[in-house]
């Protein structure tokens, strides 16, 4: 699975300054270069932050905390998805700034270091195991030592050891003719079958970081910077898909979710489907501006099932952040 | 016609919304010494909802809950101006008026509860969100929280942390706030309905089904449903 590695592999340069309210040293200390993994996460750079700045830090508790241009970053976000989210146009070296103090507690939840970092993983694979199986059996029961090889692999960049730790989870991923082909080793069918020996519809982990924009940019850098978490809206929400279906990547993200409510007709779907159907996603009135997944922007007719078996995260979750234009509004 | 025995105690969005606002009606109408349940909508951006299908978003919201450590049986009385509905929003929650008035049993610190509940679209179930507070505002943390606790929850915390109550972002509020772990409710939710000799109808379930989700999550917080009043349908 080349793109898989080419993900695990992906990293963000940092370029990371300390709060000039804890410098207490001059001069003060320059900033510290660091190679982010995309599919890690902030908090668990203190481990190389921290002796790089302790010679100026003030004595006192530590509790790392970033911002980027005042924005305070919000730790459970792998680190190359706020890379995407926030740098419309990539800057490179990324500029943030790390605090050791004076934890935002009322924005962001509470981090008290690795430990916080691998719960918050582990739910979010939890949750990523819900959606695909109907149940998080698989994660619950997890032995302790799995549960910290997949947790140490997913820190250390491991794919040799995530991949063979989370195979032993049987989560279900979704079929495409590349992967049956390519693959040598057995996924799971996608979807499960119901009584009546139909494929229902499957469910994808998604989580959606999406901001508007009212016009046209011909640079990103022109772009207006999003310097508050209020303009953006983040949707948790699975995307639900036909296994036979043969979905575009663009159609993944403008179906609504199928809402198979009270009347949990099996049989004869289309009809219920159309009078109790959900908003999902984006709206066919919305033109998407920009995607970005790993870094990338995919073409929108690329199929579903090969962005989310090539592009998830280690959760399982794959985060996609788009920007969609959307006409002006007259009233707020 | 829905049949239970396939249903496997999930909830549509939709669902989710007759049910709460059937919840809050029958929570009124069952007259506990706790204050109403608000419905609070909130409206999605235009662009994520196709304009046929603008579904009213929303949640729960029962607040300035006043538990008393003490007393695991008792809950304090409190009483609070209804909330106009169309004055609370998710940004203007906090600007509430309380007109709160306490029956004080003892002379100690009174720590404030505000309970939300929320779907969740992974696990289509209803989800507890809480935080708790002095009455200076500050916020309690989780050890003082499971303190206030009924016994067998603060077992149940100690065996496993990160499998009952964690601190995540409030989906609509996006500020911290603690959340009770709906991994599961599924299945003891149709086996609450299975038990049911009647056999009831979708429609019956879907009205009772929060109120009955409530008897079980809230006696984890402390806050416990009179049974015979659930028997009385």
């Amino acid at each position: 699975m080349e793109a898989q590695k080419y993900v695990w592999d992906g990293a963000i340069p940092l370029q990371i300054h300390l709060h000039e309210s804890q410098v207490t040293t001059l001069p003060p200390p320059p900033p510290a270069l660091i190679l982010a993994p995309r599919i890690g996460y902030l908090p668990l750079l203190a481990s190389l932050l921290k002796p790089y700045f302790s010679s100026t830090l003030p004595p006192g508790v530590d509790t790392i905390w970033f911002d980027y241009n005042g924005l305070p970053l919000k730790w459970y976000i792998p680190t190359g998805v706020l890379f995407d989210l926030l740098c419309a146009e990539p800057e490179r070296p990324w500029n943030l700034t790390v605090h050791f103090r004076g934890y935002p507690g009322t924005v962001l939840i509470p981090c008290e270091g690795e430990d916080s970092v691998k719960w918050s993983y582990i739910n979010s694979l939890k949750e990523a195991a819900y959606i695909m199986n109907g149940n998080c059996k698989n994660v619950m029961n997890m032995s302790q030592s799995d549960q910290l090889e997949l947790w140490h692999s997913v820190m250390n960049g491991n794919l040799e050891t995530y991949q063979r730790v989370s195979s032993k989870l049987k989560l279900a991923t979704v079929e495409d003719e590349h992967t049956s082909l390519c693959s040598s080793k057995s996924q799971q069918g996608f979807g499960e079958t119901d009584l009546a020996g139909q494929v229902k519809t499957g469910r994808v982990p998604v989580r959606l970081y999406v901001w508007s924009v009212s016009e046209d940019f011909d640079d990103l850098e022109d772009m207006p910077k999003v310097d508050s978490w209020e303009k953006i809206s983040y949707i948790n929400r699975p995307v639900e898909i036909h296994k036979e279906a043969g979905v575009d990547f663009e159609d993944a993200l403008r179906i609504p979710s199928e809402d198979v409510s009270s009347d949990k007709v099996v049989e004869d779907h289309v009809q219920n489907a159309y009078e109790h159907r959900e908003a999902c996603s984006i709206s066919s009135s919305a033109e998407i501006k920009l995607i970005r997944i790993q870094g990338i922007e995919p073409k929108l007719e690329i199929p579903f099932s090969w962005v989310v078996n090539n592009l998830m995260n280690p959760d399982y979750f794959l985060h996609i952040c788009v920007c969609v234009k959307v006409p002006q509004q007259n009233s707020t | 016609m829905m049949d239970l025995l396939h249903w496997d105690g999930t909830l549509s969005a939709k669902d989710f919304r007759i049910g709460a606002v059937a919840f809050a009606q029958k929570w009124e109408s069952l007259n506990f010494a706790f204050p109403p349940w608000v419905w609070v909508p909130c409206p999605k951006h235009p662009w994520l909802a196709s304009p046929e299908l603008l579904q009213e978003e929303g949640y729960l919201s029962m607040e300035k809950i006043c538990i008393s450590r003490l007393n695991e049986e008792d809950i304090d009385q409190t009483t609070q101006i209804d909330t106009d509905e169309e004055e609370a929003s998710c940004s203007g929650n906090k600007d509430v008026i309380d007109d709160a008035t306490l029956v004080q049993r003892n002379h100690h610190e009174l720590h404030y509860y505000d309970f939300h509940i929320v779907y969740s679209n992974t696990f289509r179930v209803p989800v507890l969100y809480l935080r708790a507070y002095c009455s200076d505002g500050q916020p309690l943390q989780l050890d003082e929280i499971e303190k206030e606790l009924p016994t067998c929850s603060s077992k149940e915390l100690s065996k496993s942390k990160w499998t009952f109550i964690t601190q995540e972002e409030h989906p609509h509020l996006k500020r911290p706030w603690y959340k009770l772990h709906p991994c599961g409710t599924g299945e003891w939710m149709k086996l609450l309905f299975l038990n049911d000799t009647a056999q009831p109808k979708f429609e019956v379930v879907l009205e009772l089904y929060l109120l009955s989700w409530f008897s079980v999550v809230g006696q984890v917080v402390g806050l416990r449903i009179p049974f015979k009043m659930l028997n009385d349908r």
